[in-house]
């Protein structure tokens, strides 16, 4: 059977998306150095559990979806996914394997748990999923591991609720579960932390809200799905709202975890960048 | 009973991009996420006028592009997702947007960042 061995987090940015292809130099920048010193023991930790599959729970940005049709979660069932131009210039990723057969067996179990899924055959992913890819996989040395995009929307409210966000990560722990290919399946949930491009209030972050999370999040996310949008836009920012994909991986994990590793920094563009490495009980 | 809240305190200098927005923004958002595209970005660097027309943007939305102003945008519906890649076109980061909605500037910007870490 399949088995979930753990799960990962860590911030998308943009930006990180120009300077990983330079990490080498920038490891040494004032600026990057913070950043960039906390991914080794994740990527250490990667190379050690070896995963055949990557469930990568993002959001896009406005370059597969537009608000033509905006699906609240949306799962990709295609052989292939491609990222494309972004509009601002961050350098094309090469493409990434899916893996078809593992995607339809989690929309199949999906729909019958009652998430009702879109799903997509042709998707391109944006730099919500390929910065962490990039991350944790540097040298974008991915082409080894098969990849199921999970997409949830944080581009126009109303958005799923961190609770359902939370149950809809349960759900997808239970479909891989009952995957009968011994598989081992890593999941990324990626975005975050608190952070806001828009109005007025652009620039707010909150590292007291963003400690509570990496704290909660381990051991006790029950705490966290208590929370409405409303409340986490207020607390983590407009765009810090993303934490519903960390949630979202959380669920997908066994009640018990082991907290491999975690960084916080503030700041790398106008977000609080945290990492999280979570191993999954047996 | 209905779990709707539109009635939730609102939050200053926040603004929640729900239907309402979206319906407002439709054009102005179109436009900007033909911008994924280099031929789009070249098409309206050429002539911004015909491209706002080609997307059918209002006068509260063309003037807005015009002047190069995110808050008056997203008082017209924008949202920021889309909103960013018209600020690539011009090469400014998510930075200088925040520093022009806050009326700071660049460099005051990037130290409140920075002392929200202490």
């Amino acid at each position: 059977m399949a088995r979930v061995v753990g799960g990962l987090t860590t911030s998308h940015i943009p930006a990180i998306g120009n300077a990983v292809p330079r990490e080498k130099e920038l490891v040494n920048d004032p600026y990057w150095k913070p950043f960039f010193a906390a991914y080794p023991p994740a990527r250490a930790w990667l190379q050690k559990m070896n995963p055949d599959v990557a469930v990568v729970i993002y959001n896009d940005h406005g370059l597969n979806f537009f608000l033509d049709k905006m699906p609240t979660f949306a799962i990709g069932a295609a052989a292939r996914y491609e990222n494309a131009d972004e509009g601002w210039g961050i350098p094309k990723t090469p493409p990434y394997q899916g893996d078809p057969e593992l995607s339809w067996h989690i929309i199949e179990s999906l729909v019958a748990d009652e998430f009702d899924i879109t799903s997509c055959q042709e998707m391109l992913v944006d730099h919500g999923f390929t910065v962490p890819m990039s991350l944790f996989w540097p040298g974008n040395s991915y082409g080894g591991i098969k990849t199921v995009p999970v997409c949830i929307n944080t581009v126009q409210h109303p958005l799923p609720s961190p609770l359902r966000c939370f149950k809809l990560g349960q759900a997808i722990g239970r479909a891989i579960e009952s995957y009968p290919k011994d598989l081992k399946v890593v999941v990324l949930g990626t975005g975050g932390m608190s952070h806001q491009l828009d109005g007025e209030r652009a620039g707010f972050i909150n590292k007291k809200f963003d400690l509570l999370c990496l704290d909660k999040i381990v051991n006790e996310p029950e705490f966290l799905t208590k929370y409405s949008i409303h409340e986490l836009v207020r607390e983590a920012g407009a765009q810090g709202a993303e934490f519903i994909l960390w949630l979202a991986m959380r669920g997908v994990l066994h009640g018990h975890v082991t907290k491999i590793h975690s960084s916080y920094h503030i700041a790398v563009s106008n977000t609080a960048t945290g990492l999280l490495v979570l191993e999954n009980a047996a | 009973m209905s779990l709707i809240t539109h009635h939730e305190v609102p939050i200053p200098g926040t603004y929640m991009f729900d239907g309402r927005a979206a319906m407002k923004g439709y054009a102005l958002n179109k436009m900007c996420y033909s911008f994924n595209n280099a031929e789009n970005r070249a098409e309206f660097k050429k002539d911004e006028d015909a491209y706002c027309t080609k997307y059918g943007l209002n006068d509260e939305q063309r003037k807005a592009i015009h002047e190069r102003n995110v808050l008056a945008m997203i008082h017209a519906g924008g949202c920021i997702y889309y909103l960013a890649k018209f600020a690539g076109i011009f090469g400014l980061n998510v930075q200088e947007i925040g520093a022009q909605q806050t009326g700071m500037t660049l460099e005051a910007f990037r130290q409140k960042l920075k002392d929200q870490g202490e």
